[in-house]
């Protein structure tokens, strides 16, 4: 049986993400076309928010993928810094930019959401908070990614940075609790008994929330083909070099 | 180690512009906040733990890039690395180095400011026990976020930048001790985990610095 570590070499990984990616892909663009389009027009509004709580269908798979994101980023970092597999640091590397721009989506369509359901844009609550500070904490870690030069010490530096920076979002997350009440309700999705949620509304975020995890799939892949594809180049550029 | 730590003293003191730039740094943001929010008291009151805890924070950050950058100029720094006493505890001295040239002056030196922002009676305790148990994580991460950027040439934004997300648990808790007491509520809670960020920093962070000088100094 093949090894998922066989995966650590770029010929291998390169054959397999090369059919991957797309298949990934286009699942994602059927899963999350169908289930934006049937959560927008096949499901009722609700009895209090009307038609805005379908933005659900956009902002839960969102938020999901932005910590999930990280919490990749953290399985790869420790990946690279045990067993020093490149493919592992360049996924983390690509998967940064994905993860912030979740964030991102997340944070602003609860905005939108929260205009006209709060009456405000925003609020100091602690999920936004800790939202945000994820957000923060994303900048600096695709920052300190672009401010080193040597590929070797910048995987290193970031996984460390990585580690030390998920205990201290954790920290933040309990931080913000602590700090005010929130107005954000509850989780609204939980495998305790008990829904809250009818499955009028469920099928289709979980299709989106699927959806939206082949996309980071598909993306996390691209991202590291290309990184793959770029040592590769500047690896035959030096020997070009070399040799004139 | 104690000779290390001597001679870093020393240097802070002697060398002049580290020692001194965050508390005056620091004066200079309680004298500004009220130029900018007015001069009602009452205001001031009631945001002046915030401001308090976050001119700390920023005196700290002020002087962070200095705690490896000198010695990683210079060349002392891997002399230090391949000396016997163990890197992590290089980094642990040059934190408290740090702490004791920052920290400890800004928590002495935040009730006077305090007065100046109209702090309620009851909170001075608390402030100084905030700050004095609360400065040594701040010691400790900017220490872990110099080593992440001390090869760097530009690298006292990127610190910045890096850094203060690591800051949030530690300014929440402090700030919210001193609210708590100074609206006379027990401010024990927070301080509580506010030791507890900071023993959990002093013990584990010097690991992790001392990982990344490793890396930077291969």
């Amino acid at each position: 049986m093949a090894s998922f570590w066989e995966y650590a070499n770029p010929v291998k990984f390169m054959r397999l993400s090369g059919w991957l990616m797309p298949l990934s892909a286009v699942l994602a663009a059927v899963l999350i076309v169908t289930g934006l389009l049937w959560g927008f027009f096949g499901t009722p509004d609700d009895y209090r928010q009307g038609s805005t709580v379908k933005i659900i269908f956009l902002h839960v798979p969102a938020a999901l993928m932005a910590i999930n994101a990280w919490a990749m980023m953290l399985v790869a970092s420790l990946i690279w810094l045990i067993r020093r597999h490149h493919v592992s640091a360049l996924a983390a590397k690509a998967a940064a930019p994905i993860g912030a721009t979740m964030t991102l989506i997340a944070l602003i369509t609860g905005a939108i959401w929260g205009q006209p359901m709060w009456g405000t844009w925003w609020a100091w609550d602690p999920r936004l908070t800790s939202f945000l500070i994820l957000f923060l904490f994303y900048l600096g870690y695709i920052a300190l990614w672009s401010a080193i030069e040597d590929p070797d010490t910048a995987a290193d530096l970031t996984s460390v940075l990585c580690l030390v920076g998920s205990v201290f979002a954790v920290l933040s997350r309990y931080a913000a609790l602590f700090w005010n009440q929130g107005l954000h309700q509850g989780a609204s999705l939980s495998v305790a008994p008990g829904t809250r949620m009818d499955w009028s509304y469920k099928a289709p975020l979980y299709l989106c929330m699927i959806g939206f995890g082949l996309m980071f799939l598909a993306l996390v892949l691209a991202g590291t083909r290309t990184e793959i594809r770029a040592r590769r180049a500047r690896a035959l550029l030096t020997r070009e070099r070399v040799r004139a | 180690m104690i000779a290390l730590l001597v001679r870093d003293l020393r240097l802070a003191f002697r060398a002049g512009g580290g020692f001194g730039l965050g508390l005056g740094f620091f004066l200079i943001l309680a004298v500004l906040v009220p130029l900018g929010v007015g001069p009602d008291p009452q205001v001031l009151g009631v945001i002046a733990p915030g401001i308090l805890w976050v001119g700390a924070l920023l005196a700290c950050l002020l002087s962070l890039d200095r705690i490896f950058a000198l010695d990683h100029e210079d060349g002392s720094l891997e002399l230090l690395a391949t000396s016997p006493i163990p890197l992590e505890g290089v980094v642990a001295v040059k934190a408290f180095a740090h702490w004791i040239t920052t920290g400890l002056p800004l928590a002495l030196a935040a009730p006077v400011l305090a007065i100046l922002l109209n702090l309620a009676g009851p909170g001075y305790l608390t402030l100084i026990a905030s700050l004095l148990l609360g400065t040594p994580a701040l010691s400790m991460i900017g220490a872990f976020g110099a080593a992440l950027t001390v090869g760097l040439k530009r690298g006292g934004l990127l610190m910045s930048l890096l850094v203060l997300p690591l800051y949030v648990p530690t300014l929440v808790f402090g700030a919210q001790a001193v609210t708590r007491a100074a609206q006379g509520l027990d401010g024990s809670t927070p301080l509580l985990l506010l030791a507890g960020i900071t023993a959990g920093s002093v013990a584990l962070l010097p690991f992790a610095a001392a990982f990344a000088l490793r890396i930077n100094l291969r």
